[in-house]
């Protein structure tokens, strides 16, 4: 993997709900694992920006955006699958 | 269960609806949508979901000052906006005026992963956010189904719908949420078990090659409503649903009468011809004279200044123009006078229901006072019978609502007259006359009768119908003891009528020469006896004479014989000489 590319990743929830709770944690975990000094996260509760969620087309949450790098690529869910997501996010090669 | 409590705390208040704009939508609803509560409308690919939808939110935004939310999950609100321009629609124009928000709803299976519990609270605050932006009253989900095809979920996908629901009726918007129908269910995915309240069925058939669009209310929690199918189109002014037949029978009904154009007919109607607003049915077989008597009907009603349009199924407006010339209509002047339109179409150009809207249509916009169909017949080669029938029905209905006159032309196939349906709406009609052939002495001549005429004295007899050169006419036929004789029959037996006068009277003349005659034979005769009886009376004075004269006599000789016995001179000699004078 190209050390330095960076991730620009946006979460999406609505509330602190345990589910986005969990989504968040997990994701912070995963990233210092694997993108340790490359990556971005900003989180955006809907609950307070809802005009925000038309923009990235969310329909459930938690949903995890990755921005950069392009494609843009989508995992919904509180992200408990290491594996699904760091596959999602092509991190690591499927 | 907290909707049906409070129905039952308050018990007379009555469903609220929400009227959709739709034309005949509404009144086979009895006024709309039910208020503030999820509606599902659902049928096959291309039935018409959205344009139903799309039509409810433009319309309530136009017409009924309700602001809606349009959640597109197939279209994209540019495609939205250009496929309902053309019915009229400026969506553009609506959304700047913040009286709608058209939100699309994309979901790319390819970019999404699924891992781990998630619900689809991003899809209410954004329907939440759309409603409160514009204070939306009207909320549509088109199609609400894609959900299943993006995410893979389904049990969070069922507990979320649900919830979704629950959440629109809270939330008081009126909503129609569209689903495609598969696998003989209502909705691919069972939609229908989460919305209960109202569900609308559309369909799309194709019948000999004709495709007709039908709506059926499957059911709608407490309220009336129509339980048929009901044939719908699109046109250019967007869907119009056609209440099968119209849910009354209030019809006005006027006794103002209009003539016939044919004077002889009219003296069969009672004298006036027939009642305003009625519908006339003119059958008979091929070349009988339907469309002249049609033609004529409409050439008096151009007279009398009324406006008349005349749909022509089979012949060109110039062929029939041409073609009444010939028996003395002038059909171009009422065209140009305005008062005459000649609508002319093929029946196989397109379906029955598009005929019917045409005809809606023109009658709108012209506004005649009599309407010809000629013919009808030609209409079942679109549609079955029975659609046939129905769409009549309706046209009927419609056009006596208007109190339009109208009279179709249909042809019989067969000529009895106990066989003849005639696209089964000879028992709608309030006035019903047959033009047959009579064949006989190897001629055909046509026959007319009045098989029914509703409200009024109607001849019954039959009635020969030439068609000269200053139109048609009616003559009396000849009922003689071979039956009935028409054509040349009736004239040769009107000169063998008119020869056997002539001989009666002359014999009456011959007759009355010989009583003459006789009368004078008798009178001599008379004359005769009358002198014999005098001479025998004469006859009889003299002998009284006689006996008279002796008596005389006798009494005066025997005076003188006393006198000459006594002595003294008689007159003897001037007796005697008397005597012989008298002899």
């Amino acid at each position: 993997m190209n050390s330095t590319e960076r991730w620009e990743l946006r979460l999406y929830v609505a509330g602190k709900t345990e589910k986005s709770v969990t989504a968040l944690n997990n994701l912070k975990q995963y990233c210092e694992e694997h993108l340790k000094g490359q990556y971005k996260i900003e989180v955006i509760d809907l609950m307070v920006k809802p005009q925000l969620a038309e923009g990235d087309q969310i329909l459930a949450v938690p949903t995890l955006v990755r921005k950069v790098p392009e494609p843009i690529r989508k995992i919904i869910g509180d992200l408990s699958d290491k594996e699904k997501v760091l596959v999602g996010l092509n991190i690591i090669p499927a | 269960m907290s909707k049906k409590e409070t129905k039952n705390n308050i018990q007379h208040r009555v469903l609220e609806k929400t009227p959709t704009g739709i034309s005949g939508l509404d009144e086979i609803t009895g006024g709309g949508l039910p208020k503030g509560r999820p509606t599902l409308v659902c049928g096959g690919a291309g039935c018409g979901k959205t344009l139903l939808s799309t039509e409810f939110i433009v319309k309530g935004a136009a017409e009924f000052n309700e602001p809606g939310v349009f959640m597109a999950f197939e279209e994209t609100a540019d495609e939205l906006a250009t496929n309902v321009a053309s019915l009229g629609f400026d969506l553009q124009k609506l959304q700047k005026e913040n009286r709608l928000r058209i939100d699309h709803v994309q979901i790319e299976r390819n970019q999404i992963e699924e891992t781990g519990a998630y619900d689809l609270e991003g899809l209410f605050i954004r329907l939440n956010y759309a409603i409160d932006s514009i204070g939306a009253k009207r909320v549509v989900l088109d199609t609400i189904e894609n959900l299943f095809a993006g995410l893979t979920n389904i049990a969070i996908l069922r507990a979320e719908l649900r919830r979704l629901f629950h959440w629109l009726k809270e939330k008081g918007v009126t909503a129609i949420i569209t689903a495609e129908s598969g696998d003989g269910k209502l909705t691919r995915h069972g939609l229908e078990e989460y919305v209960s309240d109202c569900v609308i069925l559309l369909d799309h058939r194709i019948i000999d090659q004709v495709s007709t669009r039908r709506m059926r209310i499957v059911k709608y929690r407490g309220s009336i409503h129509g339980t048929n199918e009901y044939p719908f189109l699109i046109d250019e002014n967007g869907l119009s649903v056609l209440p099968v037949t119209s849910l009354n029978l209030e019809k006005n009904a006027s006794s103002e009468r209009i003539p016939t154009g044919i004077k002889a007919l009219d003296g069969m109607l009672g004298g006036k011809g027939f009642y305003k607003g009625s519908s006339i049915l003119v059958s008979g077989t091929a070349g009988t004279g339907k469309t002249s008597i049609a033609a004529h009907f409409a050439n008096q009603a151009c007279n009398d200044g009324r406006r008349c349009l005349y749909f022509a199924f089979e012949e060109s407006p110039r062929q029939i123009i041409r073609n009444m010339k010939s028996i003395g209509m002038q059909f171009g002047r009422h065209i140009d006078g305005g008062l005459l339109k000649f609508y002319a179409s093929r029946p196989t150009l397109y379906g029955l229901e598009m005929h019917l809207v045409t005809i809606h249509k023109l009658i709108r916009e012209f506004k005649p006072e009599v309407v010809v169909l000629d013919p009808i017949t030609n209409l079942i080669t679109v549609g079955v019978l029975s659609d046939v029938k129905s769409m009549l029905i309706r046209l009927i209905d419609f056009l006596q609502n208007e109190g339009i006159t109208v009279m179709f032309t249909a042809l019989a196939l067969n000529t009895v007259v106990g066989d003849q349906t005639d696209e089964g709406i000879s028992s709608l009609v309030d006035t019903w006359l047959l033009v047959r052939d009579i064949e006989s002495n190897g001629e055909r001549n046509r026959g007319l009768y009045i098989i029914k005429s509703r409200g009024m004295k109607h001849s019954n007899q039959v009635r020969e119908f030439v068609i000269t050169d200053n139109g048609l006419d009616l003559v009396d036929v000849y009922l003689g003891p071979q039956g009935i004789l028409t054509g040349s029959a009736r004239e040769a037996q009107q000169i063998t009528e008119r020869t056997g006068v002539a001989l009666h009277d002359y014999e009456v003349d011959a007759k009355d020469r010989e009583i003459g005659r006789r009368r004078k034979v008798l009178e001599a005769k008379v004359l005769s006896l009358q002198s014999e009886f005098e001479s025998a009376e004469e006859e009889l004075n003299k002998i009284y004479l006689q006996e008279e004269l002796k008596k005389q006599v006798s009494e005066k000789a025997r005076q003188e014989m006393l006198r000459l016995r006594r002595g003294e001179r008689g007159e003897e000699p001037t007796v005697e000489p008397k005597k012989k004078s008298n002899e």
